[in-house]
């Protein structure tokens, strides 16, 4: 049987991020710290480029702390893999100011490819689903990233979570600011708050 | 995670203490993972329409999304016991490279009339990891000095921009009692 087209990574977070106003986002470390970079540098981007697991917590303190504004977690199926208690912890409330974006190729990209426990049996969305989290979809045609979009950028009632089946190879690599007390200082300058 | 902790028959008033000092510094997001010395606090966050209470499901969570919290404006206190500080290690690394202004109450266990010997392990390199990680640690022995040290650990956390940790001393507590 031959496996399903992927879609293009740098493609669907470009589209992602088409109608994006104020929304604040996160993005875990690796490739889709490099594909939200290519989409565009924003004050409103903040980079990981370590903390493996912590994507979603930190996009969820981030919700709670700014209920008027829609958050955009981006990260990968293995950064997400290593922080999955955060969906059961997020699920305690639900904001529907956040939504968790994993760009999935079952794949662990950074350190050679290794196929990652997606490949296998896990399921990312439903574990999500299992974990409480209000909206899971699990998606794989472009058609399907377009009209995911706008729901991004706008406040909902419950978290939204998506996994995306996007291509196994690698991009280019494209390097953001990896400066944290600036990553962090840009945001908050951006919000209008002071650096301490 | 403990069962109730105190072992004097007089309820003990430093978890009242913390949480005034924690309204006093505008702390909108408690983070905890349930331990049986912070009982009375979670109860107190939790019934405080100012604070969002958020049960974890390990440590490290809640250093992320304390530092989210930041990130928005908002100021958050992480809870744990100290068998979780080993947990947050690799996430400290966040509030380090980034000066994120953590605040951290660890409650001890391992150190005073402990019964479970699995707790000494972390319970004696508490203080270590956190200091590893570029931590500043304070420590509380005694009742009456609760409240000015959290106060401190608060100024130091939010004003000063330093990653502040405040270990509750296992005496304070209270040795948990396993067999009446």
């Amino acid at each position: 049987m031959t496996e399903a087209p992927r879609l293009d990574r740098r493609d669907a977070v470009r589209r992602l991020l088409t109608g994006r106003r104020d929304t604040l986002v996160i993005t875990g470390l690796g490739a889709p710290t490099y594909d939200t970079a290519a989409a565009s540098d924003d004050a409103r981007n903040f980079y990981l480029w370590g903390a493996m697991g912590g994507a979603a917590m930190m996009g969820f303190g981030l919700a709670l702390a700014q209920p008027s504004t829609p958050v955009l977690v981006i990260t990968g199926d293995g950064e997400m893999l290593m922080g999955m208690g955060a969906l059961a912890t997020i699920a305690t409330r639900n904001p529907g100011n956040l939504a968790i974006v994993v760009l999935d190729n079952g794949r662990y990209g950074e350190t050679g490819g290794q196929e990652s426990h997606t490949a296998h049996r896990t399921d990312l969305r439903a574990v999500a689903a299992a974990c409480g989290i209000g909206d899971t979809q699990a998606l794989s045609r472009i058609e399907e990233v377009d009209a995911l979009a706008p729901m991004l950028h706008r406040l909902g009632n419950t978290t939204l979570f998506a996994t995306l089946a996007i291509e196994r190879g690698e991009r280019e690599r494209l390097l953001p600011p990896r400066d944290g007390v600036f990553l962090k200082n840009r945001m908050r300058g951006a919000l209008g708050l002071a650096p301490i | 995670m403990s069962a109730a902790a105190v072992t004097s028959d007089k309820e003990p008033t430093w978890p009242a203490a913390i949480h005034r000092r924690l309204q006093a510094a505008e702390v909108r997001q408690v983070a905890y993972v349930p331990d049986g010395g912070h009982a009375a606090l979670i109860r107190l966050a939790q019934a405080d329409p100012t604070m969002a209470a958020v049960p974890l499901t390990t440590e490290e969570e809640g250093i992320a999304m304390l530092a989210g919290a930041w990130l928005g404006g908002q100021h958050g206190v992480l809870l744990m016991q100290s068998s979780g500080v080993g947990n947050c290690a690799n996430m400290l690394s966040l509030v380090r490279i980034c000066r994120f202004p953590l605040l951290a109450l660890v409650t001890m266990r391992g150190e005073w009339g402990e019964f479970n010997p699995w707790q000494v392990p972390m319970g004696s390199t508490t203080s270590a990891v956190f200091e590893l990680m570029d931590t500043r640690v304070l420590r509380v022995e005694r009742e009456e000095d609760v409240e000015p040290t959290i106060e401190a650990a608060a100024s130091t956390a939010f004003r000063g921009g330093t990653a502040t940790a405040v270990l509750l001393a296992q005496r304070l507590i209270g040795s948990k009692v396993f067999v009446k």
